[in-house]
């Protein structure tokens, strides 16, 4: 016989001032089942929770329905109380008269009736609930992280540093990523390489990080503390062990007139090559595409040079299988860089170039030693316009989001500029600045006031080529929308920061969620902003949304803060909210007729074939199988199966029905 | 086959730019295309009305599609660039808004049952003349042309999805296959001043002019365009441009029709070539 207890909370006057919770908790009482009903003003305080566990021991209770706010806020408080008084947990359940009821409906008697009506169901349930345990998941401490950017390699160094295993894998021939390719960041204009390349190098000599460039993740399958991963390690046609990185197979290489993507395209590189000097792991790949022997059949020039004999054109890409415990996706992003704006040229006139061309025109390592020299002719250009904005923020195609970054780089370029060509003229087309950040707005007045960077607020019309120059008509709003043209040398776009080729694929790889321009979404937006959707899987830098250096980083240290607090115990615990096939003793053994509808609609994959055998081995029935370790309780296999043979734990069918029926009895 | 197709000619091409109009008819009549105008049809309300009443701005369109429905026309062609632009956007708002809709009846007093397809000029030829083209050639325009367009003729670009809104190519690739050499030009939607003409024609001297005059420094040698307010004001208002400008630019402006038209070996009385201000020097 059902003993049930039931509390009724004031939660101060949250819930008193329109429900009449003594009313409540007196016709309680005298439901079928209930043998003790009390209220208090909060039920949550410490003397709340001892009047709970000084009832469970003295009532011998066998079920607790706490009448008070949403379970999502104290239903561990209360579970862990009942649980202190020695009663199953998933025996106590909460019945919202808060968020439900007393928060969005007047005081009247109404109110009180409905806040009965929501206790009377789930007191109805608790008499169907019975004891669960929670799951215990074994947890493998390996953590793999997707992307080596600055964010990944922040990751990497700090899962890598608590002492857990780290398996780092990029996709380009080096680490480094996007800031490898910057000139100086904003807004102390320290030199990036100079900060990044030891990080680089910490990694690649970290014991506890094994790193694989030129590679891509295949395929995952399993979950949180028990990934299976599936790395293709592209063929570098370079044997690495032998590889000394000293860079005579590229001195000899015909094929050199192929555009160099960690110059963005303003320089060439040979089709064997070091993608930069302070390339991690400093060892060259042959681009087969471009390769005279892989098109052609014949040269093999660097094979005849290399004094090692690491060159192997007969390298096989490599498939690695891996079991990991965590994997944290540091993908970062691209700028656009199409005619998705013909009206500016891009792409027609050479001196139109974006935010990511400008960084290697004045990089100290890039294709003009830093001097900023315009890509058409070689000349320093004496004006330079820079267009913020030249894409975000702009509905009309199809970006309506601030990419956060332009305003600042964009500061940073009139600036690099200005200290570079003290005669020249930057000026910038801008929206609004938006220079929200530790010493970013002073470092925007600095380009302004200090360096004389003429800054116009409007946005430019278009932008073509006359006499050599490149005329920029705009308007400047603060003029009355004045119609501004300049003869530019130069123009700079600030093209709009979007999602990385490949991260819609990656993300249905992974089962992680994303948004409508592809990024990656977190779990929660302020409270789990380096989660997602997906348990053990984590966001870390740009490829959740356009993001600065410092908040990358942060990022990635909170996602690698999450990853060493999964890896700090050697198992998970797991709410015991899990789907699960019935089963019965033989000849039945299940009403499950294996149709495998489940399997089809489960979006965790937790659902597998399961095979009755005799003794004789032979099978008897196929069934459908749940992995606890997987499923995620949401229920769908539940309503899917035709022959009711699924239940979710703690949510059964007949729970729900009760609950039902208790309402439509009153 | 015949084909025939609904036709609203819209004030210009009845007035100042019945040289478009000529060579609109003439050149669907080559290509055996027979024009029905609407009945009884009215302003479009054309650049004034949107600007003073909204429902004055649907409901005169609205009358001229209703028009269009009750004789059977099933697709029409809006060879003006602003009558086209009002039509598509009434149609297009009142079948998205049904309230809308109601009341512009209301005030009409006619209903409409559903959208017909309303074709610009530039529609019109890719679909029905640039197949045909090759059969019906009999010379090339070997000239080198600036494609201008203006502001309305991509437009609603939203509604029309037709053309890139910025830097338009259809009319370039047709005068291609006209045998004509299409520059690469900047002011391809630079404004013309428009409506200006008639209340500040001075400023016309200055957008127009820069339009001349740009097309003009990059050799062009006829400026073709699809549009009766353009024309106007590169054409007829030439004289102003020269003066604000302080030279003597005597580069032709062209429709669209005519240029094709005359690729087909239509006279110039079809083609209504001598009609122009400025002298076209071009067979």
């Amino acid at each position: 016989m059902a003993r049930i207890g039931v509390f009724v909370c004031h939660c101060g006057e949250n819930i008193s001032a329109t429900v009449d919770c003594e009313n409540v908790s007196e016709r309680a009482a005298k439901l079928p089942g209930v043998v003790y009903s009390t209220d208090y003003k909060y039920m949550c305080s410490d003397p709340g929770q001892s009047k709970i566990k000084e009832a469970i021991i003295e009532h011998k209770l066998t079920g607790v329905v706490v009448s008070a706010c949403s379970p999502r806020m104290h239903e561990p408080t209360f579970r862990k109380a009942c649980a202190e008084a020695g009663l199953n947990p998933y025996l106590c359940e909460m019945a919202n008269i808060r968020e439900q009821c007393s928060w969005v409906h007047e005081k009247s008697e109404t109110t009180t009736n409905k806040a009965f009506d929501l206790v009377r169901m789930l007191v109805e349930k608790v008499k169907n609930n019975h004891p669960l345990e929670s799951i215990k998941v074994p947890v493998n401490k390996t953590a793999v992280v997707v992307g080596g950017g600055v964010a990944g390699i922040q990751t990497s160094l700090d899962i890598a540093n608590a002492g857990h295993k780290v398996i780092l894998v990029e996709r380009e021939p080096s680490i480094g990523g996007h800031m490898s390719q910057l000139s100086e960041t904003f807004p102390t204009l320290d030199c990036s390489q100079c900060i990044l390349t030891p990080r680089m190098v910490e990694v690649a000599q970290h014991p506890n990080i094994t790193l694989y460039t030129y590679s891509e993740l295949e395929h995952t399958d399993g979950f949180i503390g028990n990934f299976n991963v599936r790395i293709r390690r592209k063929a570098r046609s370079i044997n690495e062990k032998l590889c000394t990185g000293c860079g005579l197979c590229c001195t000899k290489c015909p094929a050199k007139k192929i555009e160099s993507e960690f110059e963005q395209g303003l320089a060439y590189r040979t089709a064997i090559y070091v993608p930069f000097p302070q390339a991690v792991p400093n060892k060259p790949v042959i681009d087969r595409v471009n390769c005279r022997y892989f098109q052609t059949g014949k040269c093999k020039v660097c094979q005849k040079l290399c004094p090692t004999g690491a060159v192997d054109f007969e390298q096989k890409d490599e498939i690695i299988e891996v079991k990991a415990g965590a994997i944290v996706l540091a993908t970062g992003f691209e700028v656009k860089n199409t005619d998705f704006f013909p009206e500016y040229g891009f792409g027609k006139y050479k001196d139109v170039i974006n935010g990511l061309q400008f960084e290697r025109l004045a990089s100290a390592s890039g294709p003009t030693q830093g001097e900023i020299r315009r890509p058409s002719d070689g000349k320093i250009p004496e004006k330079i316009v820079f267009v913020a904005c030249a894409g975000s923020r702009d509905v009309a195609k199809g970006i309506p989001y601030c990419s956060k970054i332009c305003c600042m780089y964009t500061a940073k370029h009139a600036m690099l500029y200005k200290h570079k060509v003290h005669e020249g003229t930057p000026y910038v087309f801008y929206m609004d600045i938006r220079a929200a950040g530790k010493n970013y707005d002073e470092f925007t007045r600095r380009a302004i006031e200090e360096d004389g960077a003429k800054y116009i607020r409007g946005r430019v019309a278009n932008i073509y080529e006359k006499n050599g120059k490149l005329i920029v008509k705009g308007a400047d709003t603060l003029m009355n929308g004045r119609p501004v043209e300049i003869d530019a040398d130069m123009v700079v776009l600030a093209t709009a920061a979007v999602s990385c080729e490949g991260s819609e694929s990656l993300a249905q790889k992974l089962h992680v969620s994303y948004d409508s321009y592809k990024f990656f979404a977190e779990a929660h937006p302020k409270l789990k902003p380096v989660e997602t959707n997906t348990a053990g899987i984590y966001l870390a830098g740009a490829c959740q949304a356009p993001k600065d250096i410092p908040e990358s980083v942060a990022a990635a240290s909170g996602a690698a803060a999450k990853v060493i607090c999964l890896f700090a115990g050697s198992e998970l615990t797991r709410e015991p909210i899990v789907a699960k096939v019935n089963r019965m003793p033989p000849p039945i053994f299940s009403t499950c007729m294996g149709c495998g509808m489940c399997k089809e609609v489960c979006p965790y994959q937790a659902i597998d074939k399961e095979e009755i055998k005799n003794r004789n081995g032979e099978t008897i029935k196929t069934i459908a199988k749940i992995n606890p370790g997987l499923c995620q309780g949401c229920g769908i296999c539940v309503s899917f199966c035709k022959s009711k043979s699924i239940d979710l734990e703690g949510y059964s069918n007949k729970q729900v029905y009760e609950e039902v029926l208790a309402l439509l009895n009153s | 086959m015949k084909k025939k197709l609904g036709f609203y000619p819209g004030c210009s091409l009845e007035g100042t730019s019945r040289e478009y109009s000529e060579s609109v008819i003439s050149l669907a009549k080559r290509f055996d295309i027979e024009l029905e105008a609407v009945p009884d049809w009215n302003c479009c309300g054309a650049s004034s009305a949107h600007n003073l009443n909204k429902i004055l701005s649907l409901a005169l369109p609205a009358r001229i599609l209703a028009q269009a429905e009750k004789a059977g026309i099933k697709e029409i062609l809006v060879p003006c660039a602003a009558c086209s632009n009002r039509l598509i956007t009434t149609q297009h708002e009142l079948f998205e808004e049904p309230e809308l809709k109601k009341e512009v009846e209301e005030t009409t007093g006619m209903s409409l049952s559903a959208p017909i397809r309303i074709l610009n000029v530039i529609q019109f030829i890719q679909e029905y003349i640039v197949p045909e083209l090759p059969n019906k050639k009999v010379n090339a325009f070997d000239k080198k042309v600036a494609c201008y367009y203006g502001c309305l003729l991509v437009r609603p670009h939203d509604i029309l999805q037709f053309d890139r809104l910025e830097d338009p190519q259809s009319m370039d690739e047709i005068m291609k296959t006209s045998g004509a050499e299409p520059i690469d030009w900047p002011f391809k939607t630079e404004c013309c001043g428009a409506g200006l003409s008639l209340s500040r024609s001075d400023l016309i001297g200055k957008l127009s002019g820069k339009i001349v005059n740009e097309a003009t420094e990059r050799g062009a040698e006829a400026i073709i365009v699809a549009c009766p307010m353009c024309h106007a004001n590169l054409d007829m208002r030439r004289p102003v441009i020269n003066k604000y400008m302080g030279k003597k630019l005597n580069i032709p402006v062209l429709y669209i029709t005519q240029v094709i038209g005359m690729v087909c070996g239509l006279s110039p009385k079809d083609t209504g070539i001598k009609r122009h201000l400025v002298k076209v020097n071009i067979n």
